[in-house]
């Protein structure tokens, strides 16, 4: 579903990724742990299409497709949804607004016909109910005046709404309490099928006690330098940042031993 | 780009530049008494009016023109217009059935249908063509109820001690430069009048068009709202594009005696000019409403999107007790447009309240201005005013100004004024492409957004035409 190969990625000249080889097959939960500064949020960026990053080498391809040359909103379309880490406030937008938007967007780009608003409104909630979200949320501005954790519950509602097939979430879980948490855990283990894969983008090992990923890698330095089982995410839990530390300086030098 | 999407391309940047070839009743360009009289005369005035368009010359001739405005243009040569251009249909026709075909497929073409059987269900249409109002719809009806609903022109014919009583009672015509010039050749316009107790149960609606080159409009509308009366009026424009610049200098009185309600919505959408601000209208227009009488209620909504330049200050005296005025304002400009815009909500009574919401929109080279004045005057005792000025950019070229004159000479009274500029940010548009929205659709919903406070309060078929409005107005804003 998604092969990234030797993926290098710079911003302003300074380089982010320095070769990062990752592959998602359909049904399949991954996990990236990393700490600050590693690259995490730049890959994800990267992946739904942020402008101003440099692609210096490397691909990605997506669903057979490559996937780099296309502009975001065509990576929506072919179902790649990325759970903002910030989301933006749209003053003034409703959310039910939005959502419909966005979902009929894809419907017309998918050749579906547009769900009309009753349709729409017994659709959406019961994805309300699902998460266990007020109905008020819907016709709130798009996260105008939201606290910090209904913002990370309401990507998680677009992303039930528009089902993708591979979903990024970037640190959704950072900041949140433990019925926040449920409520995203959720929303991913129902998308969880085996047409779909999910990416996740995690700081803590927390998130990964409610959803089990398949592969854990560990971003540091721009580089995968470990990728394992569940159980490698607890083995970093245990080990901490001392650890990777040491995983990057190993890293840097098989890196530096191997270039000419 | 293949040359159908070329030529819809350049359709869809302004698809009401068409002109209509109709002939003209030959007028003289420029400006002195003698072609005052000759306006007069051509629409058999009584002498009332007669002197009173002389006085407003006399007293325009000491006037210059204003300078202070953040807006700059060539000088206008007055001698250069013509004051007044009318289709060559002999007098006014009596019925639709009368009016040139020619004419009717022109509002055809703009989407106002003058027949009234296909009119709107709910919309009476005055239609003014350059110079004169060339039908009404619905008049008969509106009669039963007392309602006169009719062009100026007519109003000064059949109801001359109404226009008597009320015209220049708001707007006098040593108003302003513009307003003063107004006095002096206005030609046509609109004229309603409410009688007391009556609610209007139709939206009464105004299409002005101007159509002949070099020819300036110069209507007037007055509406009167006796004691209980309501009224809902709108008014749309539209001209030709050509590549100099055309003047349209109107004015606007609206009276609303006591416990009376007027809410008068403006979508303006005059030729532009080019993206490089060759040609377009210079809309420099002076709209007032009077609060008569207690709790009098004057609600203006504007959506201004078109014209090389706007000049215009839509404001409310609030003269008797507890009545109420309201601005709320969109304002567009985009390539070289230039507008200065707002409100002036002047408290006289007690108890008077007064709300102002505008919101400007900026893109390309386009520079918008809010100029507003709150007064409240000593014996405003417990007079409120709430301000709300919001800026959005688009671009680095644009530019957004904000001039609030605020002056309070009662203790009780509560001034507040809130303002805010933001730019529409990379990260927004990233967030809403990313949901599959494609960039216009996201820059469409973020300005809606931004602008939804105003178009909730414009009648439904207008705000959804506002909505496009604004969509086609900003195509190429960003990218």
């Amino acid at each position: 579903m998604l092969e990234i190969r030797n993926l290098h990625v710079s911003i302003a000249g300074k380089p982010i990724l320095k070769g990062i080889d990752l592959s998602l097959r359909p049904g399949e939960v991954h996990a990236i742990m990393g700490p600050n500064g590693s690259g995490k949020s730049t890959l994800a960026q990267v992946l739904a299409g942020r402008e101003g990053y440099e692609i210096s080498a490397g691909s990605v391809r997506y669903l057979g497709r490559d996937l780099l040359p296309l502009p975001p909103e065509e990576r929506a379309r072919a179902g790649l949804f990325l759970a903002f880490q910030y989301p933006l406030e749209i003053p003034g937008v409703a959310n039910a607004q939005l959502l419909r938007t966005a979902l009929n967007g894809q419907r017309r780009a998918r050749g579906e016909a547009e769900i009309d608003a009753f349709d729409f409104l017994e659709f959406v909630q019961d994805k309300l109910a699902l998460l266990g979200m007020d109905e008020s949320f819907l016709y709130r501005a798009v996260n105008e005046g939201f606290s910090g954790g209904e913002k990370k519950r309401n990507e998680i509602l677009q992303m039930a709404v528009l089902a993708p097939r591979l979903a990024i979430l970037d640190e959704t879980d950072s900041g949140l309490d433990i019925d926040a948490l449920h409520v995203v855990a959720r929303g991913v283990n129902s998308l969880r099928s085996n047409e779909r894969a999910i990416l996740l983008v995690t700081h803590y090992q927390r998130l990964l006690n409610f959803i089990e990923p398949d592969r854990v890698h560990v971003l540091a330095g721009g580089r995968i330098v470990r990728s394992g089982g569940p159980g490698l995410a607890l083995e970093l839990e245990a080990k901490g940042y001392a650890w990777l530390a040491d995983a990057q300086t190993v890293a840097q030098t098989v890196a530096e031993e191997a270039s000419p | 780009m293949s040359n159908p999407d070329l030529q819809q391309q350049i359709e869809r940047e302004y698809r009401w530049g068409f002109v209509t070839d109709i002939e003209q009743e030959p007028f003289p360009q420029g400006l002195d008494e003698a072609v005052i009289r000759r306006i007069s005369a051509q629409k058999g005035e009584p002498a009332f009016l007669l002197e009173w368009r002389l006085k407003a010359y006399r007293h325009w001739l000491t006037l210059r023109e204003p300078t202070w405005a953040t807006v700059t243009h060539p000088p206008i040569d007055y001698q250069g217009i013509q004051y007044y251009a009318a289709p060559r249909s002999g007098n006014r026709p009596k019925s639709l059935a009368e009016v040139d075909p020619q004419l009717l497929a022109t509002y055809e073409k703009l989407g106002i249908p003058l027949q009234e059987r296909e009119a709107l269900a709910g919309i009476a249409v005055d239609a003014v063509f350059d110079s004169v109002s060339v039908a009404t719809t619905f008049k008969d009806k509106l009669e039963t109820l007392g309602i006169l609903f009719c062009s100026f022109s007519e109003a000064v014919r059949e109801h001359p001690e109404l226009v008597r009583q009320y015209l220049g009672s708001v707007v006098p015509y040593s108003d302003n430069y513009f307003a003063c010039l107004n006095a002096a050749v206005f030609s046509d316009g609109s004229f309603v009048y409410v009688p007391k107790g009556v609610r209007c149960p139709m939206e009464l609606s105004t299409y002005f068009r101007i159509n002949a080159s070099n020819t300036g409009q110069f209507e007037r509308t007055l509406v009167i709202a006796d004691v209980g009366a309501s009224v809902s009026y709108l008014e749309g424009c539209t001209a030709p594009r050509r590549d100099e610049n055309q003047l349209h200098a109107a004015v606007v009185e609206l009276i609303a005696l006591k416990d009376a309600r007027i809410k008068y919505s403006t979508v303006q959408n005059w030729y532009p000019g080019d993206a490089e601000g060759q040609g377009g209208i210079y809309n420099f227009v002076t709209k007032r409403g009077d609060c008569r009488g207690e709790r009098a209620h004057i609600s203006w909504t504007q959506v201004e999107t078109g014209s090389a330049i706007t000049w215009k200050y839509p404001g409310c005296i609030l003269r008797g007790d507890g009545s109420v005025g309201e601005f709320y304002s969109v304002a567009l400009t985009h390539h070289r447009q230039q507008a200065d815009t707002g409100s002036k909500m002047i408290h006289i009574g007690r108890d008077t309240r007064s709300t102002i919401v505008s919101k400007g929109i900026s893109a390309g080279h386009g520079s918008n201005a809010y100029r507003g004045l709150v007064k409240v005057l000593a014996g405003a005792e417990g007079a409120r005013n709430h301000t709300r000025c919001d800026s959005l950019l688009m671009g680095p070229d644009c530019a957004a100004h904000t001039y609030p004159y605020i002056e309070v000479k009662n203790p009780s009274a509560r001034v507040e004024h809130e303002a805010s500029a933001s730019r529409i940010g990379e990260d927004q548009l990233f967030y809403l492409r990313s949901r599959g929205l494609g960039e216009e659709d996201a820059i469409n919903l973020i300005v809606n957004g931004f602008c939804k406070e105003v178009f909730k309060e414009l009648p439904m078929e207008f705000a959804v035409e506002a909505q496009k409005l604004l969509a086609v107005s900003l195509e190429g804003a960003v990218g």
